[in-house]
């Protein structure tokens, strides 16, 4: 699996999924192609998903947001008889590296939590239309929808069978979702995980799994009846008119990416990569009618499309640079006019969705596994939404003082209201408050500063930066601080910073990503799973696995 | 009619299981009966359930007890509990636990996959009694009639012989299933039957027959693999079954026989010699020879489909567990565990049709379906020698297991009835001579027409050689009720 993975799609390379948009209501059909999956190697029959697959998907809803927002109610069903999903394709899972199953499913969770968002973040809702089996992922597609209709035909049933099946957990926030969205009663959660065959007909509703059973023969009608009532209660506005998301100016080289205002710097030897942001080069438009005319080109939209590309781009394909290092460039006042535009209109659709864009690229961030270190330096604008970014790495260094030679204006950081509960990360709390858990004096004294350009001083006495280093300092320090980040254990680095970064209590979203991932993640990388021997492996083969009876 | 009150389990419904002392299963049956009575009468009818009709009754499994022809009325037909005997010793005869002795209790670790394949087993047999529903308003003769219903009630047998082992063996669960194959119905919109196969109705006597010879062989197949399971109550239930299955292939080989009987028989009368002429040997009122090629056609390949995939994830699972075993698997003489072995199936590479080897465990769908294709070989042979006898020029083929798929590596793909890719135009062209046409339909419906009195027979199909149960060509099969 050496092939470059792209994320960047649009409808007309769509090959597993079909949009019809009827007024403010779409028509989501899955229907995939078992002969194109991103691999050789497995046929995705009866609506099995993998990578590509989300990818389209993932797609969609961000253009359901941004194109389409005369959609109120999204219906996502099947065009395939007799099955709605079966979920992640179990062949590919079994021939893929530990690597890629695990930024396999951490991207998939983003894109189940991003559609699962949208009733709440932009008024679109999602309802699955369950005919047929939906088993396993099909059944976590499900599951992150906002409601749940299920025909009674005597045979179509949700089913969550990992355990008995594969000896592999619903990772993709299925056992996550049953209990502490759909509130599953726990013992029938664990009745209902440990069968292969699922629930069906009025069970299914009694116990919660799904919203609604309704008679075959009413199945269609009822669906778009309650997509109709549900449209009719949305508060969101009629008739708005989407912009379109043009391709993003990408170029691909051996050591760079670089977009309109993010570049990549690839450091293969030092096993990182340097990611750098550059401000706006014009003022801010001037009103939401400017702003939307400028659609996806302008600059808030735009950074964040790009940011989100190359996050996503490094992940999946640059999986040995295990640092990175964020940068910014630019005038950090034209940075925060770009968002208070946005900030200031709120009740307008389209700033409300570049907004909810970044809370969703700064949330990618937050679960990255990898060292992220932000260099605050000359000339550098973490101002606002960009400050976001220092809050969410494990490390920042901002330079102090003049740097002889240096003629970039001081290096400042400038917060803005946007950071004390603009952007909430998965825990539900503030980047602020989850770095300064416990101590909500120390957010209160930095909301005091406000609109100010801090220098280093100001910064580290406000706790908002790891160190500030002079002249003398800055190179050697960051140099000795990157070699040896890059020289530990990648796995011992993704564990510890994935734990250090989300103090305070849990969410559902914590404990998906979290508690459900790193288990899921532990039993990926155990032989009853994926020995030559284990359930995964031989999954299809007829042959059971062999398991070592030992609990660990 | 049953008292459905005081049902005695012991002397009313024939059984070799102990019914009257096993609680478990009399509390459940009670439960579950009074559903199936009113499925079977709403089902057929009225004026034939109350007809007399001269059935077979399996009183016991022993060679006299297994075929006790009387008058009875449908309702009132003794849908019994037969198991074959118990052989001394079984083992379970394939998959990893080959050489074990069979399980006489459902192990836990089975039980679902051993659920699914009874509950998809039990859901064909009340299907083809819905889908055959209509066919008594047409049949050409009593005689026909008479092996009409009783294929209906032992169907009906077949499903209570499912249910049986859905109430003694798999608790709660088994007894939701058992309901849901009575609230399930052939082509509802509610709730239809489990394979699509079953949703379609039987809409004249040469698709019953059709029916009956290829579909009703897919069941027997399937019969036979579980009758290979190393579940001995699996096993004995689908060994006593396939001794009534036999008949429904009697009743489909014979018909289709006695249907080209006709045929050949008035061509000769009118001195036709081309069986193609084709409207000219219609004028006459039987079924010309193209005609019931293309109906072979239609129902051989949408047999095939209900084997499914030919690489088949579940059926490895089910024979690697011993629950499914392979055709006549204690004749076959390999290890019996196949994780070694390889087995051909069909595939498509670079737009031909291919062979190629795959692991064998994963093949045993395929497997299954050649078998039945071999089986389903021999009576076309037989047809063809009534063809043949009657001195006329015309061969019945089983089409290329490629022709016409909806399920597998063929579906939808554009090839002919010999296995040749062909292009669109000549696709479309083709269909018309190797599938029945509406308009085919139409001509086959207009022959449907009711033939009462005993003795006589409609003009389109031949009297059976033999009587069933030896009776004299004019007996009265069927007490017909006034309508």
């Amino acid at each position: 699996m050496t092939k470059m993975i792209d994320f960047q799609t649009n409808p007309s390379k769509y090959r597993h999924w079909k949009v019809q948009y009827d007024g403010p209501i779409a028509n989501l059909y899955m229907d995939v192609d078992e002969n194109c999956g991103l691999f050789d190697g497995y046929q995705l029959k009866l609506n099995s998903y993998d990578l590509g697959v989300d990818i389209e998907l993932s797609d969609i809803v961000q253009r359901m947001r941004f194109e389409h927002p005369e959609v109120k109610v999204v219906v996502m069903r099947s065009a395939k008889e007799k099955v709605f999903c079966a979920g992640a394709n179990i062949r590919m899972l079994g021939g893929a590296t530990h690597a890629h199953k695990v930024n396999f499913c951490k991207f998939t969770n983003e894109t189940r939590n991003t559609f699962e968002a949208a009733e709440e973040d932009s008024g679109q809702k999602y309802i699955a239309a369950v005919k047929g089996s939906c088993a396993g992922g099909g059944y976590e597609l499900a599951l992150a929808c906002n409601y749940i209709m299920l025909t009674d035909d005597s045979s179509s049933s949700v089913a969550l069978p990992e355990v008995p099946l594969l000896a592999v957990l619903p990772g993709t926030g299925g056992l996550t979702r049953v209990t502490d969205k759909r509130k599953v009663r726990r013992d029938r959660a664990d009745v209902f995980c440990a069968m292969e065959e699922g629930v069906r007909g009025k069970r299914a509703a009694e116990w919660k799994l799904v919203d609604e059973v309704v008679p075959n023969s009413k199945f269609d009608a009822t669906v778009a009846e309650r997509a109709a009532e549900f449209a009719a209660a949305s508060q969101r506005l009629d008739g708005l008119k989407g912009i379109a998301l043009t391709p993003l100016k990408r170029e691909i080289t051996d050591n760079a990416v670089t977009y309109s205002t993010v570049e990549i710097e690839l450091d293969r030897a030092g096993r990182k990569a340097t990611i750098t942001i550059n401000g706006p080069d014009a003022g801010a438009p001037a009103d939401m009618d400017t702003f939307t005319t400028e659609g996806a080109e302008a600059w808030m939209l735009r950074a964040a499309r790009e940011l989100d590309d190359a996050i996503l781009h490094l992940r999946l394909n640059e999986m040995e640079l295990g640092l990175w290092v964020i940068r910014t460039q630019g005038d950090p006042e034209t940075v925060l006019a770009h968002e208070k535009l946005l900030l200031d209109n709120q009740d307008h659709w389209l700033a409300n969705e570049v907004l909810q864009l970044w809370k969703r690229v700064l949330k990618r961030v937050d679960v990255t596994s990898r060292s992220l270190v932000a260099l605050v330096e000359h000339g550098s604008c973490f101002a606002g939404v960009l400050a976001e970014l220092l809050f969410a790495v494990d490390r920042s260094y901002m330079m102090e003082d003049e740097f002889e030679g240096d003629n970039r204006p001081m290096a400042t950081l400038t917060l803005a209201n946007s950071n004390f509960g603009q952007y909430p990360m998965g825990n539900d709390l503030t980047r602020l408050q989850t770095r300064f858990w416990g101590d909500e004096a120390s957010v209160e004294a930095a909301q005091e500063h406000i609109g100010e350009a801090l220098e280093a001083e100001e910064a580290d006495e406000l706790g908002l930066v790891t160190y500030i280093l002079d002249d003398i300092d800055w190179e050697d320090e960051i140099r000795i601080f990157m070699e040896e980040r890059a020289s530990f254990s990648p796995d011992a680095m993704t564990g510890m910073e994935a734990n250090l970064r989300f103090a305070g209590p849990e969410t559902m979203e914590t404990r998906i990503f979290g508690r459900l991932t790193a288990w899921q993640n532990w039993i990926f990388q155990r032989p009853n799973a994926v020995g030559a021997e284990g359930a995964l492996q031989r999954y299809g083969t007829g042959v059971r696995g062999d398991f070592n009876m030992e609990r660990v | 009619m049953l008292d459905l009150i005081n049902v005695s389990y012991d002397t009313q419904i024939p059984n070799n299981v102990g019914l009257s002392s096993d609680k478990k299963v009399l509390k459940a049956l009670e439960k579950w009966h009074p559903g199936y009575i009113d499925w079977w009468n709403q089902l057929i009818p009225n004026r034939y359930q109350q007809s007399e009709v001269y059935l077979r009754t399996a009183v016991s499994v022993d060679p006299k007890g297994w075929a006790k022809f009387d008058y009875v009325k449908m309702p009132e037909y003794r849908w019994g509990v037969l198991l074959a005997p118990q052989v001394e010793g079984r083992t379970i005869p394939c998959g990893e636990h080959a050489g074990e002795p069979a399980w006489q209790d459902v192990p836990g670790e089975y039980r679902n996959l051993m659920k699914r394949l009874i509950v998809i087993q039990g859901d064909t047999e009340p299907a083809s009694v819905e889908q055959q529903k209509a066919l008594a308003l047409t049949a050409p003769s009593l005689y026909d009639m008479r092996n009409l219903f009783q294929v209906n009630v032992e169907e009906g047998r077949h499903l209570w012989a499912m249910v049986y082992l859905l109430h003694k063996y798999f608790g709660r669960d088994g007894r939701e299933e058992a309901d849901d194959l009575l609230r399930r119905q052939s082509g509802s919109e509610e709730a239809p039957r489990m394979l699509g196969a079953f949703n379609e109705e039987t809409p004249d006597w040469l698709s019953f027959f059709m029916f009956t010879y290829f579909t009703d062989r897919d069941g027997k197949m399937q019969l036979e693999s579980l009758a290979q399971s190393g579940f001995d109550p699996l096993s004995r239930t689908c060994r006593f079954m396939l001794t009534e299955e036999a008949h429904h292939m009697f009743v489909g080989e014979t018909g289709v026989g006695r249907t080209i009987q006709r045929t050949c028989e008035v061509m000769k009368e009118n001195g036709i010699e081309d069986p193609f002429d084709v409207d000219r040997i219609r004028g006459l009122g039987v079924i010309d020879l193209p005609l019931i090629q293309k109906k072979l056609n239609l129902h051989y390949t949408l047999s095939l489909d209900l084997f499914g995939q030919e690489v088949s994830t579940n059926a490895a699972n089910a024979f690697n567990a011993g629950i499914k075993g392979r055709y006549q698997e204690n004749r076959l003489t390999d290890d019996h565990q196949l994780q070694n072995d390889t087995y051909k199936v069909w595939d498509i590479v670079d737009g031909k049709i291919v062979q190629h080897d795959v692991p064998a465990l994963t093949a045993i769908n395929m497997r299954l379906r050649d078998d039945y294709t071999k089986d389903a070989a021999g009576g076309v042979g037989r047809w063809n020698k009534i063809i043949e006898k009657m001195g006329i020029d015309f061969e019945l083929k089983l089409p290329h297991e490629a022709f016409h798929r909806k399920i597998g590596v063929f579906a939808d793909k554009l090839i002919d009835p010999d296995g040749k890719f062909i292009s669109g135009a000549e696709y479309d062209k083709g269909m018309v001579e190797w599938l029945p046409s509406h308009a085919d339909g139409d001509y086959i419906q207009s022959l449907m027409k009711p033939e009462y009195e005993p003795g006589k027979y409609a003009r389109w199909i031949a009297p059976p050689k033999v009587g069933i149960d030896n009776k004299p060509g004019d007996f009265e099969y069927v007490k017909l009720a006034m309508a």
